[in-house]
C-alpha cells in the first residue's frame, strides 16, 4: 500500500523527562519517527518537555513545542496546529513516546479533544490501547483466542484483593493499571504485605485499580518484538530471553537475544501466540512487545503482557538486530507495508523479513542504590535501574563479560569471604549484585544444579558462568611469563578483559598491568577483529558499518582512507551522566559529518540516539574501557588516515580515558587532556586561580582521615567533601562536623594518592550560577549564564535554573564573564567549558562584587542542550568544529565583537529536575551536593514566573492556584520571609507556620495559623499534609541537622504529591508562577518560531 | 580433539572436533535459522551436505524424540561456532553431542563461522571435508575436489524409503503445549506421498488435515500410485539435483490431471520440469527460516522456511498453462506455481516449517480443498 495522502501533518508526543522506566530509548524512537516522517514529506509537529533530547532539536521537526506534557498544553498545541492546517489531514502518532504519550493520547481522546480538532490517531487505535493496557480487557482477549494467562483478578479495593489472594494462594503479584515501569507494583507473600503493596498500587494507578495475579515466579521469561502493517503482515523482529526468571521486572533483568533455550517447536508456538495477540488486540501498525512466561518443568506457556507501542525492549531489539523498529513503525503508521520499505543494511532486501543473529547480545541494567540510602535494594516487579548497557559477542560468555566491564561500576564482589547465610540470601533474593554472587558461589564449588534450584536461573546460563570460572581457574595455573598463547586466546574469545588477566597475574593497574597484558597479546598476535551487525547473519552484503569486536579470524571493518574523528560516548545512563551527554556526542557526529570527516561513535548504551547506526558513519558498539577503546583507535589508525578522538562530550567516562589514551599515542582533539587534568587537580588549579586573581573557596586535598579533619578545622565548617574525578556529585557531602568527615572517609568512598579527596569551604547562603561557554583557545563566547533557583550546596543537576539570569546585578555578570574568558584562555579550552560560580548573598544584595569559582569543567556540561534550545545556537556542534581547528569567528563573529552572551530573546527558559522518589519509598527526599534527579524538563514563558510554573507542571509538580501554604524557614531567611509571604497572601493563599516563622509573619501584619513542629506535638505539618489541608510547602533547610521534622514533612509531601520549595528564591519564583497560572492562560511556543524571531531581531540590530 | 574443514578452493578452517571422530564429505551450505537444529540435522534434504549454522550457540536445548524429521540425521557434518556441552529444556532427552556421536556425525566447532558463511556467500556453496584424523590440509583439499558435484546427482533415489508404509501420527500428539485450533481431523482423504526425502512434519500436517497418508518410494510408477486409489498425490522435498530424477518427472506427467497434486521443494522443482520448465542451481541456496515470500494474488507476505539449492526458472514455464503464485522478495526467485487448468500446485519453500514459521500452513488446507473439489 502506498503512503497515505489524506494526512499531511503529524503530531508526535515524546515521553518527557528521563525517569526510571522511561529513559533515553524514547528519544531514540521519537527521533527516528520524526526523521522518517519528515523524510516522507509530512509536516511534523513535536511535543516534549525534555530539552536534553535530540528529538527536540529544531531540525528534527517542523515545529517543536518544549511544553509540559499535560492535557491542557497538548490541547493548546492541537488547537493552534489544527487552525494552521484548516483542521484537515491532522494526525497524532502516540506510540513512540512511551507510556506517557500513550496515556496522553487516551486522555485527549476520552475528553473529546481529538474529535474537536479533527485529529486522527495513527499507529494504534484507542480501543487497541485500552484492550492492551487494561488488564481485564487484556485477559479476556487472551482467553478469547485461547491463550493461557496467569490466573488473576482486577480489584479496586483492599478487601477484594485479600479475598482473591486467599483463593489463589500466596505469593501473588500486584500490578497497578496504567503505570509505567511497573510503578507501584510488587509481590506479596502474606496478607500484611499485600495490604501495603496494594494500597500503594491503588494510589499510584490513575484509574485506582490493580491486578492481583497468580505468581509465576521462577518461570522462564521471554519477550517477542512484533511488527504489523496495515495489510496484516506480521513479523517478529527479535526474541529476548531473560537471564533472571519471572519476578524481576524485565527492565531490571539481564536479558539475552536471541532466546537461547527454546526449541523450534516452543519458539514457533510463542511466535504464533504473539501474532495472534497483536491481531486480537488490534494494533494495526507498528511495533509491540509481548511478554511470555514458560514453566521450566512442563513448558506451559502463558502470556504476561503486551505493550502496544515501541518500548525499551524494542530499542534494545533494534540495536540487537540492526532493524530500526521505531523508524519502520512510523512508516507503517502512514500506510506503507513492510515489503515496500527497504532494509537499510542490505539495501537490496525488504523490511518484511525476520532478522537473524549470528552473535549473542546481552543487556545488563545499571542500578544506583548508593544514591538512595535506605531504599529497598531487592528486585521485583517494579523497575529500579537507571540505565543499561548492551554488549555483543559471538557467544553468550563473551557478550556477558563485555557487558560487565561496560557497566563501569569499578567494583567487584567476592574479593572477601562471604558468610554462607548471606550468600544464600543473595542468591535466593534477586538483587543488583546477584550475578556477582552467583559467580562467587560457583568459585566456592556450588554446582549448576544447586544454583539453579536457589536462583531459578536457567541451568544453561549457569553452565556458561561455570565455564567462565573454569577458564579463570585454568588461567590461574599459568604465570604470565609461561602462559601458552592458546590459553590467552581462549580467554580473550570468552570475553576476558586485559584488566582481568592482569588481575589474575597480580599486575597492578597503576604500574601498567593492562599494558603488559596488551603487549603479551601483541607478541602472541591475539587481537580483536570487528564484525558487522547486519540483520541477516551475513547472507547478504551489509552496507552499514555497525560493528562489534570479537576474537575471530576475519575482520569486516577495513578502515577507510578518509580523515576520521572518533567520538567516545558516555556509556550507560546514570544519575549525573545521562542523555545530555549523548546529545552532545550526536551533535559532534552530525557536525563533523557535514564537515567531511568520517565520524565514528563508540558507545555501549542501547537506549541512545548515538548508538543508532544512522548517527555516525561507523558505530562501534563496545565498552568504554581503555582496552576496548584503544583497540578501536589502533584499528582505525591502521588505515593510515589521521584519527582524532573527542573525549569531552561523553561526560566523565571518556574523560577518564583521555590520559591513558594519550599516553598510548592516541591523538585527543579539543582541549588537551592535560588541561582537563589541571582543572581537576585541586593544587594546580588553585595556583592558576591565584595567578589570575580569581577568588575560590579555600580548600585542601587529603588522603587520610586525619588530614581531612585537620584541613576542615583550618578551613572552618561547613565543608564540602568529595572525591576528585566524579560526575553528578557521586559520594559528595556537606560536613558540619568531624564525625561526618570521619564516617565519610571510612565508609563512603575510596581514595588513594592518585585519587585524593577534596575538602572545600562550603559557601552557605549563596546564589549558584552555571556558565557554559565556547572557546577556540583565543576567542570565547558565553552560551548562557544560568542562575540557579535553589541555593548553592544543592547539586547543579538537581537545581532549577533560569536563562537569562533574573536578579544578578550587571556588575557581577560582568565579573563572571571576565573570569570565564580568563579561565578559558588560561586552560586553552578548545570546545566547551562549564564554570560554576557562587555569589554570596551578602555580595549580591549589598553591592558587593565577590564572585567565587566553585569549579571549572573544560568539557560539555549537562546544560549544553538546554542552553542550545534556549538560544537556538547548537553549542555542541560548534564546539566539535572548533576541536577540528576551525575558529569561533567563523560561527559567532558578532558575539565576539560585542563580547555578548548568546541571546535568549524575549522569553525566559527554566530548567527543572525530576526525581525518582516514587520508586524508592522510605528514602529521604532531601537535596544536597549529591545529584539524585534522573531527568529534566524545560518551561518557556514570557515571564520568569510563567516559565517556572510551566517547568514545575512539566516536572509533575503542579503549583496550586489556591489553598494553604505551609511556611517554615531558617533564622536567616526570617529576615526576608515576610515579603514572600505577603505575595502569597495577595495571591489569596492562607498560611500555616511553625512558631518562629509565625511570629515573624504576624509581626509583619499577616494572618497565619500556627502548628506544632513534628517533635513538639500535634497537629503538626505532617497531619495537615495527610489531611490535605496544605497545598504548598515552603521549607528552607536548617543547616547542620538532618531535622527529623523536615524529613517527615518532605516524605509526607512526596507521598501526597505536594510541591515543596526549599529556598526563598524558589518561593519567590513559585509566587510568580502561581500568579501566571491564576490568569488561566495556557500559552505554548514553537521553538522554531522563537529562534526565528530572534534572528529577525538580530538582523535589525 | 582438533578438527579442520578443507574447501575445494583451498580455504582451510581449523577448530575443535566434537561428536564423531572421522571424516565427512559434502557440499558445504549455511543455514540462518536461529532455532531448530535438530530438525535440520534430520532433514533428508541435507543428504550430501555439510551444514554451517549461523546461530553461534548450538546444542543448548539438547535433542528429543519428538523433533526428528526423519529416523536419523541426514547431514554429513555440522559446523558451529560454539557447541553446548550441556542441554537445558524440559523435553531434552539426550545431550546434542551424544546424539550426533551416536549417529556418527562429526562436528567442527570454534571456527569463525561468519567468515565461512561470507566465503560461501561470495564464492558459492562448495565441496568440503571435515576431518578429525587428517592434519595435512592439502590432502583434504584434494579429497574435497574429489567429492561428486551436486549438479547432476540424484540423491532422492538414495534417501527414499525402500517400501511403502502408512503414516499414522498427527500433529496433536507432538505439540509440546496446548496450541489452540490444532486438532487432528478425522481421516477423510487418502493421499499417496512420494518420498524423495520426505520430512515427517509434512506427514504430520497431512494427517492433521484429515489425510491418511501412504508413503511410497521415489521410483514408484504412476500406475501403482493410481492403483492405491488415492484422493491426491503429494510430491515431497528431498536432496540433490531434480534434473536427473527423470523417472519422477515422467510419473508426474502421467499423474497430472488424473489426481490433485501438491509438491514441496524438490517436489516443486520436479513439477516445474514436468511442466516443461528448467531448473538451475542457486549460488549458495536458500537455507533458513526468515525468507519473505509474497503471495502474488493477494500481496500478502509470509515468513517462510527454506532449504533448497536449486530453483525453477519462471521464464522457462509455459505461461499459458502455469500461473506463478509465490515469489521470494529477497532475490525474486520463484517460490510457487499453480496449473491454470489442472489440480496441481507446488511451492519451493517449506509450509510444514519444522523448523521455521507457520505462516504458510494454509497450503495443506488448500490441498485438502483441492481434493474435496476434485472428488465433489
Amino acid at each position: 500500500m502506498p503512503k497515505r495522502t489524506d494526512i499531511s501533518k503529524i503530531l508526535i508526543i515524546g515521553s518527557g523527562p528521563i525517569i526510571i522506566g522511561q529513559s533515553a530509548e524514547f528519544d531514540y524512537s521519537g527521533t527516528q519517527a520524526c526523521k522518517a516522517l519528515k523524510a516522507e514529506g509530512f509536516e511534523v509537529v513535536l511535543a516534549n518537555s525534555n530539552p536534553a533530547t535530540i528529538m527536540t532539536d529544531p531540525e528534527s521537526a517542523d515545529r517543536t513545542y518544549i511544553e509540559p506534557l499535560t492535557r491542557d498544553y497538548l490541547e493548546e498545541i492541537l488547537r493552534i496546529e489544527a487552525e494552521m492546517c484548516g483542521g484537515k489531514g491532522f494526525a497524532l502518532l502516540p506510540t513512540v513516546g512511551g507510556q506517557t504519550a500513550l496515556n496522553l493520547a487516551v486522555e485527549l481522546a476520552d475528553a473529546g479533544i481529538l474529535e474537536k480538532y479533527n485529529v486522527q490517531l495513527i499507529g494504534a487505535r484507542i480501543e487497541a490501547i485500552k484492550k492492551a493496557e487494561d488488564r481485564l480487557f487484556f485477559k479476556d482477549a487472551m482467553q478469547k483466542i485461547g491463550l493461557d494467562v496467569p490466573k488473576s483478578a482486577l480489584v479496586n479495593n483492599l478487601k477484594d484483593g485479600l479475598e482473591f489472594a486467599g483463593k489463589i494462594g500466596f505469593p501473588v503479584v500486584i500490578r497497578p493499571s496504567f503505570t509505567l515501569g511497573g510503578s507501584g507494583g510488587g509481590i506479596a507473600y502474606n496478607r500484611e504485605e499485600l495490604l501495603e503493596v496494594l494500597a500503594r498500587g491503588l494510589d499510584l494507578s490513575p484509574v485506582h485499580e490493580c491486578l492481583i495475579e497468580e505468581s509465576v515466579l521462577g518461570w522462564k521469561e521471554f519477550e517477542l518484538e512484533v511488527m504489523r502493517d496495515l495489510a496484516d503482515n506480521v513479523i517478529i523482529i527479535c526474541s529476548i530471553e531473560n537471564f533472571d526468571p519471572m519476578g524481576v521486572h524485565t527492565g531490571d533483568s539481564i536479558t539475552v537475544a536471541p532466546a537461547q533455550t527454546l526449541t523450534d517447536r516452543e519458539y514457533q508456538a510463542m511466535r504464533d501466540a504473539a501474532i495472534a495477540v497483536i491481531r486480537e488486540i488490534g494494533v494495526e501498525t507498528g511495533g509491540s512487545n509481548i511478554q511470555f512466561a514458560v514453566n521450566p518443568d512442563n513448558g506451559r506457556q502463558v502470556v504476561i503482557e503486551m505493550n502496544p507501542r515501541v518500548s525499551r525492549s524494542s530499542a534494545l531489539a533494534s540495536k540487537a538486530t540492526g532493524f530500526p523498529i521505531a523508524k519502520i513503525a512510523a512508516k507503517l503508521a502512514v500506510g506503507y507495508t513492510l515489503d515496500e520499505i527497504p532494509n537499510d543494511i542490505t539495501r537490496k532486501t525488504p523490511a518484511s523479513f525476520e532478522p537473524t543473529l549470528d552473535y549473542v547480545v546481552v543487556k545488563i541494567p545499571k542500578w544506583q542504590f548508593e544514591k538512595f540510602p535506605g531504599a529497598d535494594e531487592s528486585l521485583g516487579p517494579q523497575m529500579k535501574s537507571v540505565g543499561e548497557v548492551m554488549a555483543i559477542g559471538r557467544t553468550f560468555k563473551e557478550a556477558l563479560q563485555k557487558g560487565i566491564r561496560a557497566l563501569d561500576t569499578g567494583k567487584r564482589v567476592g574479593s572477601g569471604k562471604i558468610e554462607p547465610k548471606i550468600l544464600t540470601q543473595r542468591l535466593v533474593t534477586p538483587h543488583p549484585e546477584r550475578l556477582a554472587y552467583v559467580t562467587y558461589a560457583i568459585r566456592q564449588g556450588y554446582t549448576v544444579k544447586q544454583l539453579a534450584r536457589m536462583t531459578s536461573i536457567d541451568p544453561w546460563f549457569l553452565q556458561q558462568l561455570k565455564e567462565i570460572n573454569d577458564m579463570q581457574l585454568e588461567l590461574e595455573k599459568h604465570p604470565m611469563e609461561s602462559v601458552p598463547p592458546e590459553i590467552v586466546r581462549q580467554a580473550k574469545r570468552m570475553g576476558f578483559s586485559d584488566g582481568r588477566l592482569a588481575g589474575t597475574w597480580r599486575l597492578e593497574t597503576s604500574s601498567g598491568g593492562q599494558e603488559k597484558v596488551r603487549h603479551l597479546r601483541k607478541k602472541f598476535g591475539i587481537k580483536p577483529v570487528y564484525k558487522r551487525v547486519d540483520t541477516c547473519a551475513a547472507e547478504f552484503e551489509s552496507y552499514t558499518p555497525y560493528l562489534y569486536s570479537t576474537y575471530e579470524e576475519e575482520d569486516e571493518a577495513t578502515p577507510t582512507a578518509k580523515k576520521k574523528v572518533i567520538i567516545l560516548g558516555s556509556g550507560p545512563n546514570r544519575i549525573g551522566q545521562g542523555i545530555e551527554f549523548d546529545y552532545c556526542c550526536c551533535h559532534a557526529s552530525f557536525a563533523l559529518r557535514e564537515d567531511g570527516f568520517e565520524t565514528i561513535i563508540v558507545n555501549c548504551n542501547p537506549e541512545t540516539v548515538s548508538t543508532d547506526y544512522d548517527t555516525s558513519d561507523r558505530l562501534y558498539f563496545e565498552p568504554l574501557t581503555p582496552e576496548d577503546v584503544f583497540a578501536i583507535c589502533e584499528h582505525e589508525a591502521s588505515g593510515g588516515a589521521p584519527v582524532g578522538v573527542i573525549v569531552q562530550f561523553g561526560g566523565q567516562t571518556p574523560l577518564n580515558l583521555a590520559l591513558p589514551l594519550k599516553a598510548a599515542g592516541v591523538t585527543i582533539i579539543g582541549t588537551s587532556p592535560e588541561s582537563i587534568d589541571l582543572a581537576e587537580d585541586r593544587k594546580r588549579f588553585g595556583k592558576l586561580l591565584d595567578e589570575l586573581h580569581i577568588p575560590q573557596a579555600p580548600g585542601a586535598m587529603v588522603t587520610s582521615v586525619e588530614e581531612a579533619a585537620k584541613a576542615a578545622n583550618a578551613i572552618g565548617y561547613p565543608v564540602l567533601v568529595r572525591p576528585s574525578y566524579v560526575l553528578g556529585g557521586r559520594a559528595m557531602v556537606i560536613a558540619y562536623d568531624e564525625d561526618t568527615i570521619a564516617h565519610y572517609m571510612k565508609q563512603a568512598v575510596e581514595y588513594s594518592h592518585d585519587r585524593p579527596i577534596l575538602v572545600d569551604k562550603f559557601l552557605e547562603d549563596a546564589i549558584e550560577v552555571d556558565v557554559d561557554a565556547l572557546s577556540d583557545g583565543e576567542d570565547v563566547v558565553i552560551g548562557g549564564i544560568m542562575q540557579h533557583i535553589e541555593e548553592a550546596g544543592i547539586h547543579s543537576g538537581d537545581s532549577s535554573c533560569v536563562l537569562p539570569a533574573v536578579d544578578i546585578p550587571e556588575k557581577l555578570m560582568r565579573t563572571m564573564r571576565e573570569y570565564t574568558f580568563q579561565l578559558a584562555r588560561a586552560l586553552q579550552v578548545v570546545g566547551l567549558v562549564n564554570i560554576q560560580f557562587a555569589i554570596p548573598r551578602a555580595s549580591a544584595g549589598n553591592g558587593g562584587d565577590k564572585v567565587y569559582v566553585l569549579e571549572v569543567n573544560p568539557r560539555a556540561s549537562r546544560t549544553v542542550p538546554y542552553v542550545s534550545k534556549a538560544t537556538g545556537i547548537p553549542l555542541a556542534k560548534i564546539a566539535a568544529r572548533l576541536m577540528t581547528g576551525r575558529k569561533l569567528r567563523e560561527f559567532l563573529p558578532e558575539y565576539i565583537e560585542r563580547a555578548a552572551d548568546l541571546d535568549t530573546g524575549r522569553c525566559y527558559y527554566v530548567k527543572s529536575p525530576v526525581f525518582p522518589w516514587n520508586k524508592f519509598p522510605g528514602v529521604d527526599t532531601v537535596l544536597g551536593p549529591e545529584m539524585k534527579s534522573t531527568g529534566e524538563v524545560m518551561g518557556v514563558g514570557d515571564s520568569f514566573g510563567e516559565a517556572f510554573a510551566k517547568a514545575q507542571v512539566a516536572a509533575g509538580q503542579t503549583l496550586p492556584t489556591k489553598g494553604t501554604v505551609f511556611i517554615s524557614v531558617t533564622d536567616h531567611d526570617k529576615l526576608h520571609v515576610a515579603e514572600v509571604a505577603r505575595r502569597f497572601a495577595e495571591l489569596g493563599f492562607a498560611m500555616v507556620a511553625t512558631a518562629g516563622t509565625a511570629d515573624v509573619l504576624e509581626k509583619a501584619g499577616l494572618k497565619v495559623e500556627r502548628v506544632y513542629k513534628v517533635k513538639e506535638g500535634r497537629p503538626n505539618p505532617v497531619d495537615l499534609i495527610k489531611g490535605e489541608r496544605i497545598q504548598l510547602i515552603i521549607n528552607t533547610p536548617q543547616g547542620a541537622d538532618p531535622f527529623f521534622d523536615e524529613k517527615a514533612i518532605r516524605r509526607a509531601a512526596v507521598m501526597h504529591r505536594i510541591p515543596t520549595i526549599t529556598t526563598l528564591a524558589a518561593a519567590r519564583a513559585a509566587a510568580e508562577g502561581i500568579a501566571a497560572l491564576q490568569t488561566g492562560r495556557v500559552t505554548v511556543h514553537a521553538l522554531q518560531k522563537l529562534h526565528a524571531d530572534r534572528e529577525v531581531r538580530e538582523g535589525l540590530r | 580433539m582438533q578438527a579442520l574443514l578443507a574447501l575445494e578452493d583451498g580455504r582451510i578452517f581449523r577448530g575443535k572436533g566434537y561428536g564423531a571422530k572421522g571424516e565427512c564429505y559434502g557440499e558445504v551450505v549455511f543455514n540462518t535459522s536461529i532455532t531448530g537444529y535438530q530438525e535440520i540435522f534430520t532433514d533428508p534434504s541435507y543428504a550430501g551436505q555439510i551444514v554451517v549454522l549461523t546461530n553461534p550457540q548450538i546444542g543448548n536445548y539438547g535433542t528429543n524424540d519428538e523433533d526428528n524429521e526423519a529416523t536419523r540425521p541426514y547431514i554429513e557434518g555440522l559446523i558451529v561456532r560454539e557447541f553446548s556441552r550441556v542441554s537445558s529444556n524440559w523435553r531434552s532427552q539426550q545431550v546434542t553431542e551424544e546424539y550426533l556421536e551416536h549417529h556418527k556425525i562429526p562436528v567442527l566447532a570454534e571456527i569463525d563461522t561468519r567468515a565461512l558463511v561470507r566465503h560461501l556467500r561470495d564464492h558459492g556453496a562448495m565441496r568440503g571435508v571435515i576431518s578429525t584424523l587428517e592434519t595435512d590440509a592439502e590432502k583434504l583439499v584434494a579429497k574435497a575436489c574429489g567429492i561428486p558435484k551436486m549438479v547432476g546427482t540424484d540423491l532422492a533415489k538414495v534417501v527414499t524409503t525402500n517400501r511403502p508404509y502408512v503414516w499414522e501420527v498427527g500433529e496433536r500428539s507432538h505439540e509440546p503445549t496446548e496450541v489452540v485450533g490444532v486438532k487432528d481431523a478425522p481421516e477423510r482423504f487418502h493421499v499417496v506421498a512420494y518420498d524423495f526425502g520426505i520430512k515427517h512434519n509434512i506427514l504430520r500436517k497431512l494427517r492433521g488435515e484429515g489425510c491418511k497418508v501412504t508413503v511410497v518410494p521415489a521410483e514408484t510408477p504412476a500406475e501403482d500410485v493410481l492403483a492405491l486409489k488415492p484422493h491426491g498425490v503429494f510430491l515431497s522435498n528431498g536432496p540433490g539435483d531434480p534434473e536427473p530424477c527423470t523417472y519422477a518427472v515422467e510419473n508426474i506427467r502421467r499423474l497430472m490431471g488424473r489426481q490433485p497434486i501438491f509438491g514441496i521443494c524438490l517436489g516443486h522443482q520436479l513439477v516445474g520440469l514436468a511442466l516443461g520448465g528448467k531448473t538451475y542451481k542457486l549460488k549458495f541456496g536458500h537455507h533458513g527460516g526468515n525468507h519473505p515470500v509474497k503471495l502474488l494474488k493477494t500481496g500478502k507476505i509470509e515468513i517462510t522456511a527454506h532449504n533448497h539449492n536449486f530453483a525453477v526458472d519462471p521464464d522457462s514455464l509455459p505461461a499459458s498453462e502455469v500461473e506463478l503464485t509465490h515469489v521470494n522478495l529477497n532475490d525474486n526467485t520463484l517460490e510457487g506455481l499453480r496449473h491454470r487448468n489442472l489440480p496441481l500446485f507446488s511451492v519451493q519453500y517449506h509450509p510444514e516449517a519444522a523448523p521455521g514459521p507457520h505462516d504458510s500452513q494454509y497450503l495443506f488446507g488448500d490441498f485438502v480443498k483441492m481434493m474435496e473439489e476434485w472428488r465433489g
